[in-house]
């Protein structure tokens, strides 16, 4: 295990090194102590190494992530692990708003809760919240599953596109075009593979599916109030 | 006018007379309003007239200032972008570059051909909204990668192989708006890149899905930086609504390059109602930017690329001369390339319109092939010959730019100053802030926004 103290390393030292370690690198385990909430800690990884930082974390970590195993036994600021490709980002504690924007791969587990927009513009990306998620979350999101085991705030989902929603507690209400769905064979084994991989004590049975009603997907003037 | 009289009994009467403000157009318009209950989408810029770089004028060298001596004295365009954070700056030849258009609102054909244009001219293209493509990697020597709200095929690979990020905030055509791709440009291409269903009217987002405000954008610069290594310059490129403060948030959240674009700027679909009737003209962006530029000490420091209905050497002189590094050119590009050819003028017949007027291109029904994903149709745009005539109309715009600078005696075009130039109009001197012609009157005065 290589340990980087950011009570002594610049950022742009740290993760210089961590993007430097690419399919070859046999240093594999690396640790990051004292990150004192550092934006940007981790981001543009693209290697097979397992990164775990040990405190809390700004903006955009592990942001663009690709391949890597990032662990931060902490909460995480606002857009943790934003547009990630690939690999697997855990979070501890809580995640702020715009946990996994614009994602295109990969998982994401946050095991407190996630604040507003958690998955916005969502591209693939598969996200586990072991608690709640807040409002606008899965906003326009095109792809890619999103399973909280706690409630959803206001406005899931709304104009979303492709992405599954799977929520086992209370919504708090649909966005446009929201709406739930029939839960078939195919969607509890999509959950039930999520739920394992993110190591999540519940049952694929409790969730209810949401998804879109595309009936946004071509312009109708009848429709304009939910524009 | 011509009296008219009723059944020949020679009373004399009024001519019958249309309003100004209910025109045809305005009442045709409201006709297709009512019958179709969706609002006018168009591409390109402002058709109405705003004051713009023809109500400027340069004087000339005389007794106070002697002139250079064309083709021998040298006069430089080159201009660098980027030099006050990047590691790798990008250098230019000539300081026109080519704006950011789509992949999905172009052809890939289009796309080559502007890359092979601009690199002959020792310029950059810019991505757009949808992502990069190898037709426009593979051609452009100098490629900025548009970092926009949608997202649209953004991966750290294409980040990193990119000369200069763009982070879009606004785009002069739309200040406030987001992108729409409809349904006939969704072909199976474009929908895999943007990841979406083939064939739905795509909404792109107005707003950042993970940053609002310029401090949290500081921070986004920083993660973009972190993850390029710090090579890459970052522009912010803003649409024209309050320049002043936009320049000046934008060096404060970290930019190297600010593009500014204004009212005139084309766009590849929007509804009319935002193109005609948002944004402030191009002409009066200029100097409030400069002076942001000024006020924060980073004039030159932070390059200004300046963009809306750009078309000839003289507008590249002017924008120049008011204090900008370059400029950006979009729908001009595209004429070069053959959009609006009237040799294509039967086609445009039957689509209802005439050459010079075609500007539906989300329909993506294009005649001369570059705003379209028909096989058939993109096929008549070769992107060799494009790629040259676009080479030729920036050669033949920087010659222009050379020969204004040298008649006002500068040896680079960036020598260019306010005071080269005098208004024609009340109008266009209080927004250029330069005399009124034959005066020393500036209007206004206190900078604007
Ligand atoms: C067909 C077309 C597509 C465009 N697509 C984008 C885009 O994806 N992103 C963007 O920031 N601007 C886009 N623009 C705006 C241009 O980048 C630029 O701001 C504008 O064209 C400049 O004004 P001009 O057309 O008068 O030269 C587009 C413009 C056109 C004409």
């Amino acid at each position: 295990m290589q340990t980087i103290d950011m009570a002594s390393t610049p950022l742009r030292e740290v993760n210089s090194t961590l993007q430097a370690q690419k399919e070859d690198t046999n240093q594999k385990a690396w640790e990051i102590i004292n990150p004192k909430g550092s934006h940007a800690i981790a981001c543009g990884l693209d290697g097979p190494i397992e990164v775990t930082v040990r405190g809390s974390t700004g903006y955009y970590s592990a942001g663009m992530n690709k391949q890597a195993h990032v662990h931060i036994v902490g909460s995480a600021g606002p857009g943790v692990a934003e547009n990630m490709m690939s690999g697997m980002v855990i979070i501890d504690g809580d995640a702020s708003q715009y946990a996994g924007a614009t994602g295109n791969g990969g998982l994401l587990v946050i095991k407190g809760n996630a604040s507003s927009r958690c998955g916005i513009s969502m591209k693939g990306i598969d996200i586990v919240v072991y608690g709640n998620i807040g409002h606008m979350s899965a906003f326009m999101a095109q792809s890619g599953n999103l399973v909280v085991l706690g409630d959803a705030g206001d406005a899931l989902g709304d104009s979303l596109y492709e992405a599954r929603l799977f929520v086992r507690g209370k919504v708090k209400s649909l966005g446009a075009d929201c709406i739930e769905k029939e839960m078939r064979p195919e969607h509890l084994e999509i959950l039930a593979d999520l739920l394992e991989r993110a190591g999540a004590d519940a049952k694929p049975e409790e969730f209810k599916r949401y998804g879109s009603a595309r009936q946004l997907y071509n312009f109708n003037i009848d429709n304009a109030s939910a524009y | 006018m011509t009296e008219m009289s009723k059944g020949g009994s020679g009373i004399p009467r009024t001519v019958p007379r249309k309003p100004d403000i209910f025109s045809d157009a305005v009442n045709a318009e409201i006709r297709r309003a009512a019958a179709t209950g969706i609002y006018d989408i168009r591409g390109g810029g402002t058709k109405r007239k705003v004051p713009h770089f023809d109500d400027l004028l340069f004087l000339g060298a005389s007794i106070s200032r002697y002139p250079l001596e064309g083709y021998r004295e040298k006069c430089e365009t080159s201009v660098v972008l980027g030099t006050r954070f990047a590691k790798k700056p990008i250098e230019l030849d000539i300081p026109i570059t080519i704006a950011g258009m789509s992949f999905g609102a172009l052809s890939g054909p289009a796309k080559e051909a502007l890359g092979r244009g601009a690199t002959a001219a020792g310029t950059s293209t810019t991505t757009g909204d949808g992502g990069m493509t190898e037709e426009e990697r593979g051609h452009s020597e100098k490629l900025v990668y548009q970092y926009l709200p949608s997202r649209y095929g953004m991966n750290p690979d294409d980040l990193r192989r990119c000369d200069a990020i763009e982070v879009v905030v606004g785009q002069g055509a739309k200040p406030g708006g987001g992108g729409m791709l409809l349904g006939q440009k969704i072909s199976d291409r474009v929908a895999e890149m943007r990841n979406l269903p083939k064939g739905i009217d795509q909404r792109s987002a107005c707003r950042h899905p993970d940053w609002t405000g310029p401090d949290d954008l500081e921070i986004k610069i920083l993660e973009l930086r972190e993850i390029t290594n710090w090579e890459k310059p970052i522009y912010i490129k803003v649409g024209g609504a309050r320049p002043y403060f936009d320049t000046t948030l934008a060096i404060k959240a970290g930019a190297d390059v600010v593009v500014l674009d204004g009212m005139q700027g084309g766009t590849a679909a929007t509804q009319d109602v935002f193109i005609e009737h948002v944004g402030q003209p191009t002409l009066a962006c200029i100097r409030p930017a400069v002076q942001a530029l000024q006020d924060m000490g980073m004039h030159r420091e932070v390059q200004l690329i300046v963009s809306g209905g750009i078309r000839s050497g003289a507008d590249v002189a002017k924008v120049l001369a008011l204090g900008a590094d370059a400029v950006s050119i979009g729908t001009a590009a595209m004429v070069a390339l053959g959009d609006n050819d009237p040799r294509w003028e039967a086609e445009y017949n039957e689509l209802g319109t005439t050459a010079g007027a075609y500007d539906d291109w989300h329909e993506g029904k294009d005649p001369a092939g570059i705003t379209t994903q028909d096989a058939d149709l993109m096929s008549r745009l070769d992107p060799i010959a494009g790629g040259r005539r676009l080479s030729n109309y920036l050669k033949v715009m920087t010659l222009e730019a050379q020969t204004i600078a040298r008649a006002c005696g500068k040896n680079h075009v960036h020598n260019l100053e306010p005071e080269d130039l005098c208004a024609l109009t009340v109008e266009a001197s209080a927004m250029s802030g330069v005399p009124l012609a034959g005066t020393s009157w500036v209007p206004g005065g206190d900078g604007g926004y």
